[in-house]
């Protein structure tokens, strides 16, 4: 056969321009079912879907700010689970796949299972979030808008002071759309909890 | 008239009688309740109140009064896993916040005995620690401060 000796464009152009056009409509095809599918991922739908997250931590988070306020403007769960960028967000997806598994072996299908699973899940958030400098707060309250002038008398001195010692949004914004797990606060009988440096990491500064 | 009609007629009318009063005594007993409403029913509207910004504390009224809340608790969670209260006011963390640490009158247990650390029974701060709401007194007073704290 002599095709095999034919470069890829000769191939195109032998084919004509109808199956040019053919190959890009079926990359537009397959392109948007691709994303089609994973924002179908995205939603708050899909994630209670599961009776897992509906049991557990969207129960929490219907008490908070974020679920219901006075304007009606939400954060839904991927809005701070998933991130924005195309590369993170897929990179985040693909480790997700790991709660397929968890899904699978009943890992945390009960309120008693996941508040034994609480901290180390909360941990994992928090490192993701102290990692990427809280890209997901930071999508809806870029604090460089921030105007101090109408913020409360306790918000305003803590952000500023924050901020100067070159801390992230959730080095102190833990637990604020889900139950936190146990922390150790020195209050009656000693337990055992999240340390308080985890809860209100030092400055940079401070450590060395 | 045979007995046995006699009793079933007598039993009878006393039905019918028990019927006819019973109306009454359940009248009788339908209590007003302080809420104002079934307890069931729908929960009353509450005033249209608004929470006082955040401020300076408070002064107090009479002595031994519990400091009052000068800012905003809503969302605050305070459960048996994290106590948001004591996240500023603790004396661990009330150097770092600038809120007013915890009297040292909660490092005690009920018979009196001194803690090394804030006793349980002081947990649910809002119990005592309440913000305020720009309301107006229920009823008209003439409520002094304490001569000592004027």
């Amino acid at each position: 056969m002599t095709d095999n000796n034919k470069s890829l464009m000769q191939r195109i152009r032998g084919a004509g321009w109808g199956a040019v056009v053919l190959l890009f409509a079926a990359g537009v095809v397959f392109w948007g079912g691709f994303n089609w599918a994973l924002e179908m991922t995205n939603t708050e739908k899909f994630c209670i879907s599961c009776h897992e997250m509906q049991e557990n931590v969207f129960k929490e988070y219907r008490n908070t700010i974020h679920y219901q306020n006075r304007t009606g403007v939400r954060a839904t769960c991927p809005d701070c689970h998933v991130p924005k960028e195309w590369g993170p967000k897929m990179i985040r997806k693909v480790k997700a796949s790991r709660e397929l598994y968890g899904k699978v072996m009943g890992t945390i299908d009960t309120p008693e299972k996941f508040n034994q699973e609480r901290l180390r899940l909360a941990e994992n958030e928090w490192r993701r979030m102290k990692a990427n400098n809280s890209q997901e707060c930071r999508n809806c309250h870029n604090y460089e808008y921030f105007d101090y002038s109408v913020q409360g008398r306790r918000s305003n001195q803590m952000h500023q002071a924050g901020f100067a010692e070159g801390k992230t949004c959730i080095d102190c914004h833990k637990g604020i759309a889900h139950s936190l797990p146990p922390v150790v606060q020195n209050i009656g009988a000693e337990r055992s909890g999240v340390a308080p440096e985890m809860l209100h990491p030092r400055p940079p500064a401070a450590q060395q | 008239m045979k007995k046995q009609t006699r009793n079933l007629v007598i039993a009878l009318v006393a039905a019918l009688g028990i019927g006819a009063a019973l109306p009454d005594v359940a009248e009788a007993q339908s209590v007003r309740s302080i809420r104002g409403a079934d307890v069931a029913d729908p929960e009353l509207a509450v005033g249209n109140y608004k929470l006082i910004p955040d401020q300076a504390p408070l002064p107090r009224d009479y002595v031994q009064q519990p400091p009052l809340v000068p800012h905003k608790v809503e969302g605050y969670e305070v459960s048996i896993n994290f106590n948001k209260c004591m996240d500023c006011h603790s004396w661990t963390r009330y150097r770092e916040t600038g809120a007013t640490k915890v009297s040292v009158t909660h490092f005690k247990d009920r018979e009196g005995t001194e803690l090394s650390n804030i006793s349980p029974r002081r947990y649910f701060c809002l119990q005592c620690h309440v913000p305020q709401t720009d309301a107006r007194p229920l009823v008209e007073n003439q409520f002094q401060r304490a001569q000592g704290l004027r």
